[in-house]
């Protein structure tokens, strides 16, 4: 027993004095994730406000100034253009000046009068002519977050027009919002963010750890000495171990001073659940590692791995909103199901019991990527 | 331990190594006794290498077999790892490592108990003239410093043989005649060692010698026996124009091989040629040589007899 310690400790204090010597991993070590928490942090919103549109206002009357304000008002767009015709407004949307035109057609007053949002109490004459829109918006639905958000205008009100108060329907189904009741993106962001810098760093560091003693020369002198592979690869990710928990530390920290995110109160759950993801990255790593053959390919595979593990795994698009293929490969990244957990953790109160599937996958991952390491890792030449 | 003596180290029977159809080792037969120097001499591509690798358990062999300190290999490899040190062609210690770093890091991962770790290091780093030198780093010390490191961190678990791949080909001659000196000091101690080279001044300090020739042993033996015993006399010619009277030799029947040495021309005449001073001096090709003389043959001359086109 006390020999694979031993071996194993000799592994992990001689990847320590390595690493504390390479100035370059280290600073990543902490700038990954305090230039991220803050970039994203401030810079990934959903809530889409003051999108430039033009407009183009053939009926130049009161009546459409003030609809143009009303609209400006709700804050979702904001005017950058006036233009003379649809023509114009088309080409400001290929030109991408614009992300939308707002058209105010000539009849706009008559329109507006028949209006039932209007709600002016004039009696509709026909079917047809009650149905019509008082005005149109041509959007560049492209990005659907953009078009989205024009869309919601759709049914603005138009009371306001008479100097009534709006109308205030019942809506037909209450909606309370649980966990993120002001609906900030960064409560959603900042412990999303633990799982996309851990997938990051950890899978980059290791997927480096075994092809770089072979590319510096040291891998035929390893192999001769008594140390068994699944000692070496314990040994090499035990400091990086304590890197993912700095790092976790870094953001959660920065996120609730920044962003005023809270921690939860499960903090022992989130605590093992960091680790299991920390170690199920770091055995994904390794992995890897045992396939490359130069510290370049390492990285090609790491970008391979990456870029779906967090497409994936709902940080940036739901998970549900995906394809049932695209939700089977998913949850085959450890990152998926970290999502799951840790939002479960800080946002929703929920602990490893509640979150158990998560918690085996992860286990399993892990136990699953050290074996395979492990036994991909020959102490042969040939 | 098992059916060999204790007084065999290795013992090799058939040894082949095939890379993807390419024999590297063809055939070879070892019997390696304890407490010497065994040396493996030959060019670049012979094997030399790959021979070593297959008797500590690195390559797995494509035929043959292999027992050293009675242990068969690759089987019993990992334990036999604990009894033999192994020192590489190229230097593989860590470069960002200190001395001291990367001595602590081998004794801990051959389990060396923490006194006797201490003792120890300290007792290489005296004998190896590093203990001035246990804070620099291993990638900044010259190759004669690094050579001494890398033999220091070899014999650090005291293994009963050790492997030594090429060990002075990247130091200064005054680096090599001391580090041969130490390699004795162990011989001395106990320590039995294989070691592979091209120089021949080196072979010449081996106990026994391998000759290696594409893959095969060509000859094997005391440096001195093999002189004895090499099958030609050499003979050589001092004198002017000698670049053209080594052109005629050459292909002369009786004449194996004639090669320049500064002012002399060294010719290795057949053994059947009872006076090979006469033989020559009769002969029309050395019309001119002012000296004709019957020396000492060295271990180069035995190499040459023994490979290439000088083998019969």
């Amino acid at each position: 027993m006390i020999r694979p310690l031993s071996r194993i400790s000799a592994i992990f204090f001689k990847e320590l004095a390595q690493l504390r010597r390479d100035r370059m991993t280290f600073g990543m070590v902490i700038m990954i994730p305090l230039i991220q928490l803050i970039l994203f942090g401030y810079a990934i919103n959903t809530n889409i406000r003051d999108i430039p549109v033009a407009v183009v206002d053939h009926s130049q009357t009161g009546i459409s100034r003030v609809l143009i304000q009303m609209v400006e008002a709700t804050r979702v767009v904001k005017v950058t253009e006036r233009l003379t015709s649809i023509e114009e407004a088309e080409t400001a949307i290929k030109a991408a000046r614009v992300r939308a035109a707002f058209i105010l057609p000539y009849d706009l007053s008559q329109r507006v009068a028949r209006s039932p949002a209007a709600n002016l109490g004039t009696p509709p004459s026909t079917d047809e002519e009650t149905s019509r829109p008082v005005a149109q918006w041509i959007v560049d639905g492209s990005d659907t977050m953009i078009a989205g958000a024009i869309k919601s205008l759709r049914n603005m009100p138009l009371s306001e027009l008479n100097r009534q108060a709006p109308n205030r329907s019942t809506p037909t189904f209450e909606v309370a919002l649980f966990f993120n009741p002001e609906q900030r993106t960064a409560i959603n962001i900042v412990p999303g963010l633990v799982g996309i810098i851990l997938t990051m760093t950890m899978i980059m560091f290791t997927s480096a750890a075994i092809v770089r003693e072979r590319e510096r020369g040291n891998m035929e002198m390893l192999i001769n000495t008594p140390v068994r592979p699944i000692e070496l690869m314990i040994g090499k990710i035990i400091p990086y171990i304590f890197i993912g928990l700095v790092q976790t530390a870094i953001i959660l920290g920065l996120g609730h001073l920044l962003f005023n995110v809270p921690f939860g109160d499960r903090i022992l759950d989130l605590f093992v659940g960091t680790l299991l993801f920390i170690g199920a990255s770091l055995s994904l790593g390794l992995v890897l590692s045992t396939i490359a053959q130069s510290q370049l390919q390492a990285t090609q595979m790491t970008v391979f791995v990456l870029l779906p593990s967090i497409l994936l795994s709902g940080f940036m698009f739901p998970y549900e909103g995906m394809p049932v293929i695209a939700q089977y490969i998913a949850e085959a990244f450890p990152a998926t199901h970290f999502m799951r957990m840790i939002r479960g953790f800080v946002l929703r109160d929920a602990g490893l019991v509640e979150l158990h599937r998560d918690v085996l996958w992860m286990c399993g991952f892990f136990v699953l990527g050290m074996i395979v390491a492990a036994f991909r890792f020959k102490k042969r030449l040939d | 331990m098992s059916s060999t003596g204790g007084d065999i180290v290795i013992r090799a029977e058939g040894l082949v190594k095939s890379f993807k159809g390419f024999r590297a080792v063809d055939g070879l037969d070892l019997t390696i006794e304890r407490g010497m120097i065994y040396g493996f001499l030959g060019p670049n591509g012979s094997g030399k290498t790959t021979a070593m690798r297959m008797l500590t358990g690195l390559l797995t062999p494509t035929e043959g077999t292999v027992e050293v300190l009675g242990l068969s290999v690759p089987k019993d490899a990992e334990t036999l790892k604990y009894k033999i040190g192994y020192m590489t062609q190229a230097f593989s210690l860590y470069g960002d490592l200190t001395v001291l770093e990367n001595l602590t890091f081998m004794a801990t991962i051959y389990g060396l108990p923490s006194k006797r770790k201490k003792q120890r290091i300290a007792e290489v780093m005296e004998r190896y003239e590093l203990s001035d030198l246990g804070d620099r780093f291993a990638g900044k010390m010259s190759g004669g410093q690094r050579q001494r490191l890398a033999l220091a961190t070899a014999v650090l678990h005291e293994p009963q043989l050790l492997f030594l791949d090429e060990p002075t080909s990247a130091v200064d001659p005054e680096s090599r005649r001391h580090f041969w000196e130490q390699l004795f000091d162990l011989v001395d101690g106990g320590t039995s060692i294989v070691v592979t080279t091209h120089f021949m001044d080196e072979a010449e300090r081996c106990h026994k010698i391998a000759i290696m020739e594409a893959g095969q042993k060509r000859a094997d033996g005391a440096p001195k026996d093999l002189m004895a015993a090499m099958g030609a006399n050499v003979v050589e010619i001092e004198g002017p124009n000698l670049r053209e009277i080594r052109r005629k030799l050459l292909g002369t029947e009786g004449i194996i091989t004639a090669a320049q040495l500064g002012a002399r021309l060294r010719v290795l005449v057949r053994e059947d040629i009872a006076d090979p001073e006469a033989f020559l001096k009769t002969k029309d090709e050395t019309n001119g040589a002012t000296l004709i003389e019957k020396v000492r043959p060295n271990l180069e001359d035995v190499f040459v007899t023994a490979t290439g086109e000088g083998r019969q």
